[in-house]
């Protein structure tokens, strides 16, 4: 609506009015779109002012024991704290390290080196393009169809086996379904990565007898590796941050019993949480104790810590390397 | 190694046969590199396998009437009025653009056609950010500040969620969104165009309007069509600020709390007690699945086409 | 452009007419063209092409821009294999062999046949791990003396191991053009090759580099036969033994530039005294 009525200024004064109300026009379409923008900053500046605000009386005071406590049914209890989620978002990150690099490297290497423009590449490019617009509920579903519950794929695949080995309802599980969820992610972003390199590099390693595997390794995979690094960090970040698929794989709040070490890796297979099921879970339990709210801000505070550091790593790394190459 | 040339000059086929354990490895490397790439299409697989064979069950032995007029979303007792979540989509989605279109074009619009290269190499990274900043921070944002610092303001309840307050707060998750694609699409208009339009004399604003806008309308077309769809699919933030809990009765009013179908599953789905209740309340989670993925897929389909013809023009 | 003059000189100063005086037996076939075609897709970029490579010779292709010269180089080592496009019919045979047989393995072919690009491609690594690069993945060396021995062997043959034998660990990319392109000639000598096939080596070079790349070739004749692509006509007259000369047939129907070999002589034959008009025009400079 709004751009319409400028649009008709700034014909108008195109064709021919006096030159000063040109400029009154130009002048009001850019604080317009100015606006846009510092809106949306906006946003983002009383979005992260508001949440640290909120989460002061916790943060200030007792912020390790905060990083070191456990689910607690009050939010005044000393031993409240977030470990337990914290546990569970460690280790979906290395599960999603684990798998989805290795497996969209690869699968990377595979439609930029082996088949490149092929038929059967561009089938599976759309395909990748197509899974990176799933809702991340949906990809819920996937994982408690593959990893939760007992399920059988056209009446005689079992898939039981696979609800055995994760545990179920687990971080195993929930790293799985996350890992699935960002593979497109760390596929197209390696993608282009694997683009960037330099033909002539390639021709070299080439022409001086190297396999297409050894000139993968020795060439595309050093050139490449900040931007895979990059779109690696961005997956992860986006990994952690999910709720919905964990929701649906069957994480909790209540019930846990446990708070183990971080590096334990006994508790993969049990019951779980991570934090932004915490973050949500807190939000809720607010109406019974007001201060949840600040324990729930806390928490969020330390996921955008994490999930920043992550993203801004990503971003810096690639705007180092964009500018190292020109 | 190789076999030496029995004549100086002669050769035989044999020596640049290269040698079988190399071309083996070869082979295997490639065959391995094709199973990663292959993964992709398995979890397509799977995903419409797992929506359709569990939403098989329940279209089959659902009472269809329960799914439609029914007096609103009662998963856990067999009623599974469609339009409740179906009107919910619709109007968060519809304020959700409402907010982020005219925000994230403008920001886009700005970046790519006024911003100077040193602020621009500031701001993009700063909407990165946002673009990072995970959904269930924005749904605590929505619900505990935009609920009552803004809704309340414009008609609705400051003290809990509702479709308005939650459809802000999924609009706010999209900008980010709509204006990488729009800018990628006004980057993609040749500076020719550009140039040739201010040789005449046009002003910037003028410039923008009548030439850049127009050659980069597909592009901004499928922002929109690839923000409906992330918005629908938007779990997290009406969950917490969408002012409802498992169950809901149909409403048509933004100033009401209701449920969306991603929404409405993960409340399905949570709990101490997960996805119990009468027979089919676990198959009706697969059957909103399989709606909600037709839908995204259906309009990302239409989103890239867009996108395609963008990259085609120029 | 070139006087003609000028090459007459150029060719004073090197008695290159007498390749056939010194070795009145022809020596031995390395590359053996009969009838070589080659498509892109559905278009033709060099059409019908024969000729013979001889050892321990170097062979020039001169023609206008788009004629195929690079596009026959590069079947010499199978290099268009990595162009899904491309497409050969015809005949290649090195030392007899041919080179599109199935069996034959385009890695293998690459081994024995080295290539230099137009442009300097050295590796962002070390000096030496550029050198090292070939006789690694052949699996000729791994570390140690003996690769310290390639490498000190091809930077001399080369031309390049005194200005930078104190530095063979710093990155390539710190070398000036001239130095990084015959550091790409070092890593090719380095395994072994037979065959130095160069695309324009000197063509992002400055004069002075380009001598020495000149003299240097020279000195590789002795151990490897050298086909070589150049725009630059005293450069043909100067290094070369043999000299094709390609040029662009236009399909008045299609618009369709495909190329063809003219002729193929002695170097001498064909600057002084061709036997084709189209090659007269082009080596005197007369050529649109
Ligand atoms: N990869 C390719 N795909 C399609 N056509 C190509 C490809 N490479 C070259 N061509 C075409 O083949 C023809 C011959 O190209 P080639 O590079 O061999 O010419 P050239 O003689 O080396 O020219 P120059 O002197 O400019 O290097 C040209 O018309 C070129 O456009
Ligand atoms: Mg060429």
């Amino acid at each position: 609506m709004t751009l319409a009525t400028i649009g008709t200024v700034a014909r108008r004064g195109a064709t021919g009015f006096e030159r000063k109300r040109t400029d009154v026009a130009g002048g009001l379409f850019k604080a317009l779109i100015l606006s846009a923008l510092v809106v949306s900053l906006l946003v983002l500046a009383v979005l992260l002012i508001d949440t640290v605000a909120d989460a002061w009386s916790q943060l200030s005071t007792r912020a390790w024991d905060f990083l070191n406590g456990s689910l607690r049914s009050r939010s005044i209890d000393d031993k409240l704290g977030v470990k337990q989620g914290l546990y569970g978002s460690f280790w979906i990150g290395v599960f999603v390290a684990l798998t989805a690099f290795p497996i969209g490297v690869g699968a990377a290497i595979y439609l930029e080196e082996y088949a490149a423009k092929s038929r059967l590449a561009a089938l599976i490019e759309l395909v990748i393009r197509n899974l990176a617009g799933v809702p991340s509920v949906v990809y819920g579903l996937l994982g408690l169809f593959l990893f939760v519950e007992r399920s059988t794929v056209f009446g005689f695949v079992g898939l039981g086996w696979l609800a055995d080995a994760t545990g179920g309802r687990s971080v195993l599980s929930a790293g799985l379904t996350l890992a699935v969820l960002v593979l497109p992610i760390v596929i197209i972003t390696a993608q282009e990565a694997v683009r960037s390199v330099p033909s002539g590099l390639k021709e070299g390693a080439y022409g001086l007898g190297a396999t297409k595997s050894e000139m993968v390794w020795t060439q595309i995979l050093p050139y490449a590796a900040p931007g895979i690094l990059t779109g690696t960090l961005l997956a992860m970040s986006r990994a952690i941050g999910e709720a919905a698929p964990l929701i649906l794989v069957g994480a909790i709040t209540g019930g846990l019993t446990r708070n183990p070490e971080l590096w334990d890796a006994s508790g993969l297979r049990e019951k779980f949480t991570a934090l932004p099921i915490i973050i949500v879970e807190w939000v809720s339990e607010r109406g019974r104790d007001p201060g949840f709210a600040e324990a729930a801000a806390a928490a969020i505070v330390v996921l955008l810590v994490l999930v920043l550091l992550l993203n801004m790593t990503a971003i810096l790394l690639r705007n180092r390397f964009e500018r190292k190459r020109g | 190694m190789e076999t030496p040339d029995p004549v100086p000059g002669a050769l035989s086929l044999a020596a640049l046969a290269g040698s079988p354990r190399r071309v083996r490895r070869e082979r295997l490397i490639s065959r391995v590199m094709f199973c990663a790439a292959l993964v992709s299409v398995v979890v397509s697989a799977l995903i419409i396998y797992a929506l359709f064979s569990e939403a098989w069950i329940f279209m089959r032995d659902v009472d269809w009437s329960s799914t439609w007029g029914e007096l609103g979303w009662f998963p856990r007792r067999g009623i599974y009025d469609m339009p409740t979540l179906l009107v919910a989509s619709l109007w968060t989605t519809l304020i959700a653009m409402i907010v982020a279109a005219p925000l994230g074009m403008g920001a886009a619009i700005y970046l790519s056609e006024y911003a100077r290269p040193t602020h621009r190499a500031i701001l993009k990274p700063i909407l990165e950010i946002l673009a990072g900043i995970p959904s269930v921070v924005l749904g605590f944002f929505a619900l505990l500040w935009l609920a009552p610092n803004v809704v309340a303001h414009i008609g609705g309840e400051g003290g809990r969620g509702s479709m308005l307050t939650a459809g802000i707060g999924v609009g706010i998750l999209t900008v980010p969104l709509v204006a990488s694609i729009s800018e990628d699409a006004m980057a993609a208009v040749p500076k020719s165009l550009r140039e040739a339009s201010a040789g005449l004399g046009a002003r910037n604003a003028v410039t923008t309007l009548r030439v850049v806008l127009p050659a980069a309308v597909s592009g901004l077309v499928a922002s929109l069509i690839v923000a409906v769809s992330r918005a629908l699919g938007e779990t997290m933030v009406v969950f917490m600020a969408g002012g409802a809990a498992d169950a809901v009765i149909r409403t048509y009013s933004p100033y009401d709390g209701s449920l969306t179908m991603p929404s409405a599953m993960a409340s399905l789905a949570s709990g101490t007690d997960q996805v119990v209740g009468e027979g089919l309340t676990f198959q009706s989670l697969f059957f909103v699945g399989l709606v909600l993925f037709l839908l995204t897929l259906g309009l990302n389909l239409i989103g890239d086409r867009f996108v395609t013809r963008v990259r085609e023009q120029y | 452009m070139t006087a003609i003059d000028d090459m007459t000189e150029g060719r004073d100063s090197e008695p290159l007419g007498e390749v056939g005086a010194e070795s009145p037996a022809m020596p031995e076939v390395v590359f053996d063209v009969e009838e070589l075609s080659v498509y892109y897709g559905e278009f033709q970029a060099v059409q019908d092409a024969s000729l013979k490579v001889h050892e321990n010779e170097i062979t020039a292709f001169i023609g206008p821009s788009g004629c195929g010269k690079t596009t026959l180089l590069r079947c010499f080592n199978r290099m268009n294999d990595l162009i899904e496009t491309a497409k050969v019919t015809g005949s290649l045979r090195y030392h007899g062999v041919d080179l599109y047989d199935s069996k034959v393995d385009a890695v293998e072919v690459r081994r024995r046949i080295g290539m230099v690009f137009q442009k300097p491609n050295p590796f962002p690594k070390s000096i030496r791990a550029n050198v090292a690069y070939g006789p690694r993945v052949a699996g000729l060396a791994k570390k140690g003396p003996v690769m310290d021995d390639i490498v000190e062997n091809s930077l001399r043959k080369a031309a390049l191991w005194d200005e930078v034998k104190d530095r063979l660990d710093d990155n390539a990319l710190g070398l000036s053009g001239g130095q990084q392109q015959r550091l790409c000639i070092a890593r090719a000598i380095a395994t072994d090759p037979d065959v130095l096939l160069m695309d324009e080596p000197c063509s992002a070079l400055d004069p002075i580099a380009t001598t020495r790349i000149e003299e240097l070739m020279h000195g590789l004749k002795d151990d490897y036969s050298i086909v070589i692509v150049t725009h630059n006509m005293q450069q043909a007259a100067r290094v070369s033994d043999r000299t094709a000369f390609f040029s662009v047939n236009v399909n008045p129907d299609s618009d369709n530039r495909t190329g063809i070999l003219v002729e193929y002589d002695s170097t001498q034959q064909i600057f002084s005294n061709p036997s084709d008009e189209r090659t007269e025009n082009y080596v005197t400079g007369r050529f649109g």
